[in-house]
């Protein structure tokens, strides 16, 4: 395209397309557990190689020195080589890494996996930030990038023009990188609990948001015509603030849909960054990470049945006015501990549905104890997850996996759903809206048509909940409480999985 | 590279990132975030080339800044992976009955 672009070495392309390589090999590995901690390591090699290429092949260099001068005669090359460096650009380099590794290794280290969301969310706001970061930095020095040209007029100082196909490609990287901050910021707060999981509402959002983003779009087209910083940083502000609109009016249970959303804009930035730098690992890798975040939503999307449109236009579980709220006053049965235990004990097969409230009280634990008990009086445990269970994407199985439940008895709704009717007790713990047989039957539902577990098909459906009335993310009722086989468990999850123990034991 | 190629290799890329998610197990569904979390931080490789340009002070700042922020996230995120994924276990074959060391 245009020829003063820097030509890079062969083998530095090379490098980078195995990086890029490295990285496919790392998602491919996730296919199944016992592959995956291969891929894992592959990733981290992928990322080696590319750093390292990156640092032989742009080695900073001392801005007087590294002009052609006067050698000492008799000066040994390695010392003329070693003053050609700028050193204290690179103990800055040394520097970074190291402080900002060492805080992802102790997060890594320390984090809960029942924040794991939270701190998912946290990272991609690092990655959108970074990208903001090079994007400004590409655009106040191109020349380091190669993506302009200096233009020496007559009278005024020399400036340097970037080429308009970079700039629009630097344009939306910083938009993207910028949306994804302030989004996974928000996203952040709502799932850390630091701000309210309710969607709050401006009026006119809609209007504002659409605005918004067009003025984007046409301030990048205008971009290409006048890279004055003015219009740059205007795009910049204005894709901070859309980040932060976007993602406010969106309740709390449509997290799974937000984070990898935001999952896949991540990447986005970085190819658009790729694009910009002509770099193939970090094009190929945005497009891995792009694809795998709008994936991701649609799984979760489809899995509560739910148009991406109307998850992203958010208020969802806003309003919980529902005219079933007066069917309160239906009867239901009541069960204590004992009644659980005594059930379990006497079935063949128990299938266990956990929901984001098991992970609220950390129940995970005691879980897996009363599963072994049940085992060990000959009861079949399997447990049943629904894809949008917990607040991300396998969040269940991951804290399942931290209890020590094998994988193998952990099964998705698809695979298991047929076969609640041949089992004796279904155990839903913190789960709601996820077994609500209305959505299969009633059409005035808010949640019709959602893909859900049959868990009332099961001969008794043991259902642990805090207390009566309350409503799941939805702002529906669930019929299943009211059923001639349901017993009501009302306590908090550990709690009662904990007395259910103690009873068997 | 060109455009042309460039794009070319965006395009592929994204055809081989739809067919190699869907394969994915929904299970690892939480590390599949974390992982490619770390890799899309692979946008260090622009912060690097800022940082050790001379040229703007303020770029190479910038610069510092984005290698820091994205070396939490490598580091960060392959680790957190790496944990995860330990912690998934097949199921104990009913083995040498008796001496299960339990913790």
């Amino acid at each position: 395209m245009h020829e003063a672009a820097v030509q890079q070495p062969a083998w530095v392309l090379l490098a980078y397309l195995i990086a890029g390589v490295c990285f496919i090999l790392a998602l491919r590995g996730l296919s199944s557990p016992e592959s995956s901690r291969r891929g894992n390591r592959l990733g981290m090699i992928g990322m080696t190689i590319a750093v390292g290429t990156t640092l032989i092949t742009h080695v900073p260099k001392h801005p007087f020195y590294s002009q052609p001068f006067e050698a000492e005669p008799g000066l040994p090359n390695w010392i003329y080589r070693g003053m050609q460096i700028d050193w204290p650009t690179i103990y800055g380099i040394a520097a970074a890494i190291v402080i900002g590794g060492g805080i992802g290794l102790v997060t890594a280290r320390k984090i809960q996996m029942t924040a794991m969301p939270q701190l998912v969310a946290a990272f991609h706001s690092l990655v959108g930030m970074a990208a903001v970061l090079v994007g400004a930095a590409a655009y106040l020095n191109p020349e380091a990038f190669g993506i302009g040209v200096r233009i020496t007029p007559i009278a005024t100082p020399s400036f340097v023009s970037i080429f308009p196909q970079s700039r629009i490609e630097m344009g939306l990287g910083v938009a993207i990188g910028a949306i994804t901050f302030s989004g996974s910021v928000i996203a952040f707060l709502k799932l850390n609990g630091n701000m309210s999981g309710k969607p709050i509402l401006l009026p006119l959002r809609h209007v504002i948001n659409l605005g918004t983003l067009a003025a984007i779009l046409i301030l990048i087209a205008y971009f290409t015509q006048d890279e004055a910083p003015a219009i740059f940083f205007t795009i910049m502000g204005l894709s901070f603030a859309i980040g932060f609109l976007l993602i406010i009016p969106i309740g709390g249970a449509d997290m799974p849909v937000v984070i990898s959303m935001l999952n896949s804009y991540s990447g986005w930035a970085a190819a658009a960054m790729g694009f910009t730098l002509h770099n193939s690992a970090m094009i190929i890798t945005g497009a891995l990470v792009g694809s795998s975040g709008a994936i991701l939503s649609y799984i979760m999307c489809r899995a509560m049945n739910r148009g991406f449109i109307s998850v992203i236009a958010g208020g969802f579980g806003a309003v919980s006015s529902s005219g079933d709220s007066a069917a309160i006053d239906r009867p239901w049965k009541r069960g204590s501990a004992e009644d659980a235990a005594f059930l379990m004990a006497q079935a063949d097969q128990v299938i266990i549905v956990p929901g984001y409230g098991m992970a609220v009280s950390q129940a995970q634990h005691a879980l897996r104890e009363m599963a072994d008990l049940l085992k060990s009086k000959g009861v079949r445990v399997k447990y049943a997850i629904h894809p949008v269970a917990g607040r991300m994407p396998g969040h269940m199985n991951v804290l399942l996996a931290e209890a020590n439940v094998p994988y193998d008895e952990v099964f998705e709704l698809e695979d298991i759903n047929s076969e609640f009717a041949q089992t004796d007790v279904a155990f839903v713990i913190g789960a709601n809206d996820v077994t609500n047989p209305a959505a299969k039957t009633d059409k005035s539902s808010p949640i019709y048509g959602m893909p859900v577990l049959d868990v009332e098909k099961a001969r008794t459906v043991l259902f642990v909940k805090r207390s009566m009335g309350g409503v799941g993310y939805a702002g529906v009722d669930n019929e299943l409480f009211y059923r001639d086989n349901t017993m009501m468990l009302l306590s908090d999850a550990k709690k009662m999985v904990e007395e259910i123990v103690k009873n068997l034991g | 590279m060109d455009f042309i190629s460039i794009l070319s290799i965006f395009v592929l890329a994204c055809f081989v990132g739809y067919y190699v998610v869907w394969s994915v197990t929904p299970a690892l569904h939480t590390p599949l975030m974390s992982v490619t979390n770390a890799i899309s931080s692979v946008i260090v490789v622009g912060a690097l080339i800022a940082s050790a340009a001379a040229g703007s002070v303020t770029s190479k700042w910038l610069g510092l800044v984005a290698v820091a922020l994205a070396s939490v996230n490598i580091f960060g995120g392959f680790a957190v992976t790496q944990r995860m994924l330990a912690m998934y276990k097949k199921k104990e074959r009913p083995a040498p009955q008796g001496d299960k060391t339990h913790a």
